[in-house]
């Protein structure tokens, strides 16, 4: 049976940051889910919800041994520690943030 | 594996700040052959340019003092060799000042080590491309304070050779300080890709402290990390393959799980199968991790190719001031008075004081961090007003300031907690330059 799950339940992360780029990795807790992750969490998705502040291209790089993603995200930080005038300026929340995507399991994971 | 005869590295500092407790078990306890401290992001080695300019004494970690005060009896007594990069901006300076805390601690015989010759301002000139900003340093329209190349093992390895019982260093990329002492124990030879590549995995896996122990990973429910308040930080069991266990003391709180393994591998990681260090192109795409006993994980496969032909810069600028003022309102409406009050300064800093910058308006509580991305519901009882913006003078900073106290009279009501300040601040950029023009130093102190 389908159900909506946010990600928080399935997966956990880490975010970090280098100038005015963000890399935020992402973990299923089970393999079995590391085939939702990979289908419903992508650039494009991120793009959509998080849009207002991820201002430049997303890349998602796959890491199955580790049953993980780690996007890479440019221009995301407002300028970066040293510029922006975010009281996050590292991006270190963006790991938690995340997590509140919802994702569909099927039942069958 | 055989980890009798390992090679014992363990982690001091993660950050600038990073706690020093855990650092003394771990040289009590842990039998370390070396222990390294990284203290050095774009943040603070931007604010050591800053101190240096007020001071050209300092310039170098603010903890170094109190940190080496309490860990050069304990590591001379353990025989534990420390490597660190608290010289941020002025590594001669701190192993100036180390040498002298040994000596009046009455110990003798210490090496201290300064490494040096990461401050490239020279090579960076008017034409230099940036790489953020996308444009040459001339059209950036600020004032270079100092530019710093991301030195490697070559820079570290001499002082080793030499006998160096403290290494300080300013920019070094951080996987490179663990790297080093682990090269040269196992005679790694400085093309041996793989290898070098496996060290540094260790390296970045051990050079955020705790962020591989439990820190940074609590999420009560969801991840429990039991003992947190009393977090040890990580130590290393190397081989002579690259392979490693990374493991903390038993008598340390925390957790090394393959989740805190796998989170910390990947920190402030782009290309996985391409992580650039002055040393070497790591490949942390293939890695294997295995539980290995309790809090004990088994990492392997990390590989590598050549190293890049140019070292990344960090170019420092004068960025004038970041001024920050705060005001709290709770109860009913507490949401829409601090909105209110919010846009009454940007008014009020547009109209009156021809303000040009961005102001950053934040209702903390409501909507703060990453705002703009996310709708949150507005119902909030308890928030804080904060107001942002950067200013070339202290002068205008402190409109701002003022601004936002005034709201305590002349704002909406009840508002209360008015905190303000103001920070000179450095803004940081990246640049390259051929790795035959850096030419690092070394320098022994006698202590």
């Amino acid at each position: 049976m389908k159900s909506s799950v946010p990600l928080r339940q399935i997966a956990h992360a880490r975010s970090g940051d280098k100038g005015n780029r963000s890399n935020l990795a992402i973990f299923v807790y089970d393999p079995e889910h590391y085939e939702v992750l990979r289908q419903q969490v992508t650039p494009e998705r991120l793009q959509e919800n998080f849009g207002g502040v991820l201002r430049g291209p997303i890349k998602r790089y796959e890491l199955p041994n580790l049953h993980g993603l780690n996007f890479v995200m440019d221009q995301a930080l407002e300028g970066g520690v040293n510029e922006s005038l975010n009281l996050d300026g590292h991006g270190k929340s963006w790991s938690a943030m995340v997590l509140a995507l919802e994702v569909v399991l099927d039942g069958t994971e | 594996m055989d980890t009798q005869n390992a090679y014992r590295i363990g982690t001091g500092a993660g950050f600038s700040s990073d706690r020093l407790e855990p650092a003394l078990d771990l040289i009590r306890h842990g039998r370390l052959d070396a222990i390294v401290f990284e203290c050095v992001g774009e943040r603070t080695l931007a604010f050591g340019h800053r101190d240096r300019r007020t001071n050209p004494a300092r310039g170098y970690n603010p903890l170094l003092e109190r940190r080496m005060r309490a860990v050069l009896p304990l590591c001379q007594a353990a025989g534990t060799r420390i490597i660190t990069n608290m010289g941020v901006a002025n590594p001669r300076a701190a192993a100036q000042r180390t040498a002298e805390i040994a000596t009046e601690l009455g110990l003798t015989g210490l090496k201290v080590a300064a490494v040096t010759g990461d401050e490239v301002s020279h090579l960076i000139g008017p034409d230099t491309p940036l790489l953020e900003p996308g444009c040459r340093l001339s059209e950036t329209g600020r004032e270079m304070l100092a530019a710093n190349a991301y030195l490697g093992i070559d820079a570290i390895l001499p002082a080793i050779e030499a006998g160096a019982d403290v290494i300080i260093t300013g920019r070094v990329a951080d996987p490179s300080l663990f790297l080093a002492p682990m090269a040269h124990h196992f005679a790694w030879q400085p093309d041996d890709w793989g290898t070098l590549g496996a060290g540094t995995a260790i390296g970045h896996l051990l050079e955020c402290a705790a962020q591989v122990t439990g820190g940074y990973f609590a999420d009560p429910g969801h991840k429990d990390v039991p003992g947190l308040a009393n977090v040890g930080f990580p130590l290393a069991e190397v081989t002579a393959d690259g392979g490693a266990v990374i493991t903390k003391l038993e008598s340390s709180g925390g957790l090394v799980s393959q989740r805190t393994v796998k989170e910390q591998l990947l920190y402030e990681v782009h290309d996985p199968s391409a992580y650039l260090t002055p040393d070497v192109s790591a490949d942390f795409s293939r890695v294997q991790l295995a539980d290995a006993g309790r809090d004990r994980v088994r990492i392997e496969q990390a590989g590598g190719a050549q190293r890049p032909e140019q070292l990344k810069v960090t170019v420092a600028f004068d960025g004038g001031f970041l001024a920050e003022a705060e005001i709290s309102y709770a109860g009913p409406g507490a949401a829409g008075r601090a909105r209110m009050a919010g846009d009454i300064v940007a008014e009020r800093m547009d109209r009156l004081h021809g303000s040009n910058g961005p102001i950053r308006i934040d209702l903390i509580g409501v909507s703060a961090l990453h705002a703009s991305a996310v709708d949150y519901p507005d119902d909030a009882q308890d928030v804080r007003l904060r107001c942002a913006m950067r200013a070339s003078s202290e002068d205008e900073a402190e409109l701002l300031l003022w601004e936002v106290e005034a709201l305590l009279c002349c704002g909406p009501a009840a508002g209360g907690g008015y905190r303000g300040h103001i920070t000179p601040s450095v803004m940081t950029y990246s640049a390259f330059v051929e790795r035959g023009d850096v030419k690092p130093r070394l320098e022994i102190l006698p202590a």
